[in-house]
C-alpha cells in the first residue's frame, strides 16, 4: 500500500532556503531589541584578580554590563546531563561566567548588553581583567601525570571518568597471549571543530507580566534546552518557550546547553528588553564544542588464517576544560561499546580514561563516539590483514557476524538487530571491479603511480534509544519521541513532532510516512517542529534517531487517526469497520467499490459530530509516544580509492564507493545527501581537518583561514549504493543514515593512503594526512631502505 | 556619526544609515532587513553572504556599505527577478530550481551565498565542466552537502539556461555588470 515511501520527493522545507524567506536565529529582529556580547579569556589558565567593568559601563550605547559575581547565586550552574555509571565520574562545577578562574582560551569572563552589536563589541575591550596566568595542560596524556596542573581542584589528576566495557579483561588478556598473531597499535583520533556554518546564536525576550520568556535558540534540541533552562534560570516550565527556528547545520555542536545561551536569557529577564546574541566564527572555533580527541592503545589478536580472536582498547579522551552536557556518554556508551564493530570478536576489553585539560570543551560531533570506534578498528584489521599478507576484503569476510546469526550479541553486552554485512562489502566490491583495481594497482605500481584501496566495514548503533537503557546508562532524559497527528475539518494535515530536524530533511519524509498512512496528498501534510510552545516533547535530533524514532511516532499516532477514520466511516457507510478497505485515502464496502468515504468526508464528519458512532469523542487527531525497544544498527562498506605522490605528498581521491543500509529508505534522494554530507566530513578529518593548540592552550586553528575544511574542488564524486535490512524493532523497518558517513569514510580513506604507501613500508601515520606529513614518511622509508642497502 | 546610503537593491532604490565602518552584509540585513544574505565567518572564507554588486558576486562581508553608494546589489531575494518570468521555472531562477530538484541544500545556510556565486560563473562561463564548477564554488564552503548536488545543480541549471538561450545574471544587473567590465560607471 506505501506510495510516497522510498520516492525521492523534491524537500518541502527548501522552497523558503532557496529564496531567502527562511528565519534563522540571528535574522530575528524584535522592538527595543539590545545586542550581547561576551568576553572571553585570552589565556588558557588563569586566576582572575579582579574584574573592572566601570569604563565598559559608561561606553556610549551600553546598557549592562554582567561578571561572574553579578550572576552568583541568580543563575545556576551549567549542568552535564549524561552522568555515566561505573564510571567514577566527576562533574565539577560550571560557571556561566568564571569569576575565580579561567580553564581555557574562550571560558566566558562577562557579557556586555548594549543598544547595537557595535557597540557591545567595542565595550568588551573597555572591560579590565586582571588575570594572574597559570601553567596549562592541553594534552591529555600530560594531564594525567602526576604534577599536572589541575583544571578543577576537584578532580584529582584531571580524571573525570573511568570506564570499562568488555566481555573480561583476563580472558581477553590470555587470549591475546596465546594468539598466533598481535596487531599493536597506538592511534591518534584528532580533535575537531564540527563548524557549522551557521555560527551559534540566541534571542531571548520576556514578558514581565506574564513572566513568560521566549528563547529563539540554535538548537539541535530545543525541549531539552528549556528543561535545563527551566533549572539553571529558575522559571518554571510553563512560563518558557524554546523555540530552534530555522537552524544551519548543528552536527552535535547544537546539543549542549551552552552558559551562553543562559545568559542572554538571563539579561532578557533582568533588563525586561529583548536581548540578541550571535557569536562570531572565531568564537565558534573557541567556544563551541569540539569533537573527538582521543588517543587510543589498541590490541587486536587473530589467527594465522584471519581470524580475529581478541580486542583490547584504552583509550585517553580529552573532553576539555568543562563537562559538556552529553560529553561523558560520547567517549563510553557510543564509543566502547560498538567497538566490535561488523565482526565477531570473542573476547572485547574496552578501557577509557576522560580526563579534563585547559581546551574548550569536546562533545559529540557527528558519528560521536562511534567514529572513534569504527576507525580504530577499522585500522588495525586492514594493519591484521598486511601482517598475515591476507587480502583486507577477504579478511574482512571471515570476520564478519553471519546473516543468520541476528539478532546477535555482542561482547559488550549490545544486540544488532538486523544485518548482512557480507552483501554490502560485496555490493561494494561489485560496484568497484575490486578485482580488476587492485591488478591496475599492480600495473601503475610497476610504472611508479601509487594507487591505494582503501576499505572500511562498519556497523553504527543509532535510533537512541529505549529510555530504560538511557536511564541504565545515566542519560539524564528519556529517548523517546513523540507527535500529533491532527487532521482538521478540510482533511488537511497538521503533525506536530518532539523532534527537531535542522537540515536532515525530515518536514519532508515525515510528510511522506502520514501521507501514506492517511492516504493523503504530501502537500496536505504540514509538520511543525522545533517550538515547545506548539509541540510534544521530544528528546532531539542527534545519534540518528530522529527519522527511526520520530517516524516511530508519527506512524503510530498516523495508525491511530486511521482507526478512528474507519471507525467513522463505517458508521456513515452504514457497515462494519472490518468491512472497509482502505485504499487510495477512501475506505469502500467490500465488494461494493461506489459505496465509500474519503478521507477528507470522514474528517468534516469527525469535525461536524452530528452524527458519531456512540460514545466517540469529536474531532480527527491521536497523539503517540514511541519508546524504542532496541537501538537500530545500519551497516555498510565504504571504499576509497586514492593516488599518493609520494614526491609531494599529494592525495588525489579517485573513487568512493558507498554502501549502506540504513534499513528500509523513505527518500532516496535525502538519503543519498546525508551519505554526500558525512562522508565528506570523514574524509575532512582524514585528509585535512584538526584542531590545534599550542603547549599554552592557544588555538591556532581558531579561524577559517586556519582550519582546513572540505571544499567543493578537492572531492571526486561520491558514488552511493544501498542494501536494504529492514530494522525489525521498527514499526517502519527504518534505521537511521545521519552519521553512517563520518563513521566509515575517515578510515576509508586512511587505509586508501596506507594501502598506496605499502610499497614504502609504511603503515601507519596520524591524520590529517597532510602532504607534508607523506612526504616526510616517504623520505624517511627512502633513507631507511637506502641506509638497509647501503 | 551615521552616513547615509543611497544604492539600487533588487532593482529597487533603498537608502539607509549606517556608520561608516558597517559591512556590506551587515547594512543588507540589520538596515534593510534582507536576511537572506548570511554571515558565517570572520575572515572573508565561507561565502555565505555572496551577493551580486553591479552583477558580478562579491562577498558582502568584504565591503563597507558605504562602498555601495550608488551601485546595484542583487541578494538572493532578487535572483528570481533577474531574469524574465518566461526564463523563470516554477517562478525561480533556474538555478534555484535545480538546487532544489537536486537536493543541493540541507541546512541552507550556504546557500543563498552559493546560488549567487553559481549565478556570477554561469554568467561568465555558461557551459562549465565539473572541475570547473568545482573550482568556481572554492570561496564557498558547505558544511552539509558534501557539495555533490550542489554541482549537478549548477550543471542541470547550466542547462536549462542554455536550452533557454538567457543569461544567469540577467536585466539591469547585466548591464551594469558589463559596464563595470569595460570601465565604465554604470
Ligand atoms: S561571511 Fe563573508 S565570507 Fe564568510
Ligand atoms: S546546506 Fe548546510 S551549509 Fe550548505
Amino acid at each position: 500500500m506505501p506510495t510516497l515511501f522510498g520516492t525521492p520527493l523534491r524537500r518541502k522545507e527548501d522552497p523558503r532556503l532557496i529564496t531567502g524567506h527562511a528565519t534563522y536565529t540571528d535574522d530575528i529582529r524584535l522592538p527595543g531589541m539590545l545586542y550581547a556580547a561576551i568576553l572571553r579569556s585570552p589565556h588558557a589558565h588563569a586566576r582572575i584578580r579582579s574584574v573592572d567593568a566601570s569604563e565598559a559601563v559608561r561606553a556610549p550605547g551600553v546598557v549592562r554590563v554582567y561578571t561572574g559575581r553579578d550572576l552568583e547565586g541568580r543563575l545556576g550552574p551549567i549542568p552535564t546531563a549524561w552522568l555515566v555509571p561505573d564510571a567514577d565520574l566527576k562533574t565539577p562545577p560550571h560557571p556561566a561566567l568564571a569569576s575565580e578562574r579561567v580553564r581555557y582560551a574562550g571560558d566566558g569572563v562577562a557579557m556586555v548588553v548594549a543598544e547595537s552589536r557595535a557597540a557591545a563589541r567595542d565595550a568588551l575591550e573597555r572591560i579590565r581583567v586582571d588575570y594572574e596566568p597559570l601553567p596549562a595542560v592541553v594534552d591529555a596524556e600530560k594531564a594525567m601525570e602526576p604534577g599536572a596542573p589541575l583544571v578543577h581542584e576537584e578532580v584529582p589528576g584531571n580524571l573525570v571518568l573511568h570506564w570499562r566495557a568488555g566481555n573480561g579483561a583476563e580472558a581477553a588478556e590470555r587470549a591475546i597471549a596465546q594468539a598466533e598473531v598481535v596487531v599493536r597499535r597506538r592511534l591518534r583520533n584528532q580533535r575537531l571543530i564540527p563548524t557549522a556554518m551557521e555560527p551559534r546564536a540566541a534571542v531571548a525576550q520576556y514578558n514581565p507580566a506574564t513572566g513568560e520568556l521566549t528563547l529563539w535558540l540554535t538548537s539541535q534540541n530545543p525541549h531539552i534546552h528549556r528543561v535545563l533552562l527551566s533549572g539553571a534560570l529558575g522559571v518554571p516550565e510553563q512560563k518558557l518557550r524554546v523555540v530552534a527556528p530555522e537552524v544551519g547545520g548543528g552536527f552535535g555542536s547544537k546539543i549542549p546547553f551552552y552558559p551562553d545561551e543562559a545568559l542572554v536569557a538571563f539579561a532578557a529577564r533582568d533588563l525586561g528588553r529583548p536581548v540578541k546574541w550571535t557569536e562570531e566564527r572565531s568564537e565558534n572555533c573557541r567556544a563551541t564544542t569540539h569533537g573527538r580527541d582521543h588517543v587510543q592503545e589498541v590490541v587486536l589478536a587473530g589467527t594465522r588464517d584471519g581470524r580475529i580472536t581478541a580486542l583490547r582498547v584504552r583509550a585517553v579522551a580529552n573532553l576539555g576544560a568543562y563537562l559538556s552536557t552529553a560529553a561523558p556518554g560520547v567517549p563510553t556508551i557510543l564509543f566502547g561499546l560498538i567497538t566490535s564493530g561488523p565482526y565477531a570478536i570473542p573476547h572485547i576489553d574496552v578501557e577509557v580514561f576522560g580526563v579534563l585539560t585547559h581546551t574548550t570543551p569536546v562533545e559529540a560531533y557527528r558519528g560521536a563516539g562511534r567514529p572513534e570506534a569504527t576507525y580504530l578498528l577499522e585500522r588495525l584489521v586492514d594493519l591484521y590483514a598486511r601482517e598475515i599478507g591476507m587480502d583486507p576484503a577477504e579478511l574482512r569476510r571471515r570476520n564478519f557476524i553471519p546473516a543468520h546469526r541476528f539478532p546477535y550479541e555482542t561482547p559488550t553486552g549490545l544486540t544488532y538487530d538486523s544485518g548482512n554485512y557480507e552483501r554490502a562489502l560485496e555490493k561494494a566490491l561489485e560496484a568497484l571491479d575490486y578485482d580488476g583495481l587492485r591488478k591496475e594497482q599492480e600495473e601503475a605500481r610497476k610504472r611508479g603511480r601509487f594507487l591505494g584501496i582503501g576499505l572500511s566495514s562498519y556497523v553504527e548503533i543509532c535510533g537512541l534509544g529505549p529510555s530504560k537503557v538511557a536511564g541504565a546508562v545515566g542519560f539524564q532524559g528519556g529517548l523517546w519521541e513523540s507527535a500529533v497527528v491532527r487532521v482538521h475539518p478540510t482533511g488537511k494535515v497538521n503533525v506536530y513532532i518532539g523532534s527537531s530536524p535542522h537540515g536532515q530533511g525530515e518536514e519532508t519524509t515525515f510528510a511522506q510516512v502520514v501521507a501514506d498512512e492517511l492516504g493523503v496528498p504530501v502537500e496536505d501534510v504540514e509538520i511543525v517542529h522545533g517550538d515547545t510552545a506548539q509541540t510534544p516533547m521530544g528528546w532531539g535530533t542527534y545519534g540518528s534517531r530522529t527519522t527511526p524514532v520520530g517516524s516511530g511516532a508519527l506512524a503510530l499516532a498516523a495508525r491511530r487517526v486511521a482507526e478512528k477514520a474507519r471507525k467513522i466511516a463505517a458508521h456513515m457507510l452504514e457497515a462494519a469497520p472490518e468491512d472497509l478497505d482502505f485504499r487510495d485515502g477512501a475506505f469502500q464496502v467490500r465488494g461494493v467499490p461506489e459505496r465509500k468515504a474519503t478521507i477528507q468526508q470522514v474528517a468534516l464528519q469527525a469535525y461536524l459530530a452530528w452524527n458519531l458512532p456512540e460514545g466517540m469523542e469529536p474531532a480527527l487527531e491521536a497523539s503517540a509516544f514511541y519508546d524504542p525497544s532496541n537501538f537500530v544498527y545500519p551497516f555498510g562498506t565504504h571504499v576509497a580509492v586514492v593516488e599518493v605522490e609520494p614526491a609531494t605528498g599529494q592525495v588525489k581521491l579517485l573513487r568512493y564507493v558507498a554502501v549502506d543500509d540504513p534499513g528500509r529508505v523513505i527518500n532516496p534522494l535525502i538519503v543519498d545527501g546525508q551519505v554526500h554530507g558525512g562522508v565528506v566530513q570523514g574524509i575532512g578529518q582524514a585528509l585535512w581537518e584538526g584542531a590545534v593548540y599550542d603547549e599554552n592552550g592557544q588555538l591556532l586553528t581558531g579561524s577559517m583561514m586556519d582550519y582546513a575544511l572540505p571544499r567543493a574542488g578537492f572531492l571526486p564524486p561520491i558514488e552511493t549504493y544501498r542494501t536494504e535490512t529492514p530494522s525489525p524493532v521498527n514499526p517502519l523497518g527504518v534505521k537511521g543514515v545521519g552519521e553512517t558517513g563520518t563513521i566509515a569514510s575517515t578510515p576509508a580513506v586512511v587505509n586508501a593512503v596506507m594501502d598506496a604507501l605499502a610499497p614504502f613500508g609504511i603503515d601507519h601515520l596520524e591524520m590529517p594526512l597532510t602532504p607534508e606529513k607523506i612526504w616526510r614518511a616517504v623520505r624517511e622509508a627512502e633513507a631507511r631502505k637506502g641506509g638497509a642497502a647501503a | 556619526m551615521e552616513v547615509t546610503v543611497r544604492l539600487t537593491v533588487n532593482g529597487q532604490p533603498a537608502e539607509g544609515s549606517a556608520e561608516p565602518r558597517t559591512l556590506l552584509v551587515h547594512f543588507l540585513r540589520d538596515t534593510l532587513g534582507l536576511t537572506g544574505t548570511h554571515v558565517g565567518c570572520d575572515t572573508s572564507q565561507c561565502g555565505a553572504c555572496t551577493v551580486l554588486l553591479d552583477g558580478r558576486a562579491v562577498k558582502s562581508c568584504t565591503l563597507l556599505a558605504v562602498q555601495a553608494e550608488g551601485r546595484a546589489v542583487t541578494t538572493v531575494e532578487g535572483l528570481a527577478a533577474l531574469l524574465p518570468p518566461e526564463a523563470r521555472v516554477e517562478g525561480l531562477h533556474p538555478l534555484q530550481a535545480a538546487f532544489w530538484e537536486k537536493h543541493g541544500l540541507q541546512c541552507g545556510f550556504c546557500t543563498p551565498g552559493m546560488l549567487m556565486t553559481a549565478a556570477d560563473l554561469l554568467s561568465r562561463k555558461p557551459d562549465p565542466s565539473e572541475a570547473e564548477i568545482r573550482e568556481g564554488l572554492e570561496g564557498n564552503l558547505c558544511r552539509c552537502t558534501g557539495y555533490q548536488n550542489i554541482v549537478a545543480a549548477v550543471r542541470l541549471a547550466a542547462e536549462r539556461l542554455r536550452a533557454a538561450g538567457a543569461a544567469a545574471v540577467g536585466g539591469e544587473a547585466a548591464l551594469a555588470a558589463g559596464a563595470a567590465a569595460q570601465g565604465g560607471a554604470p
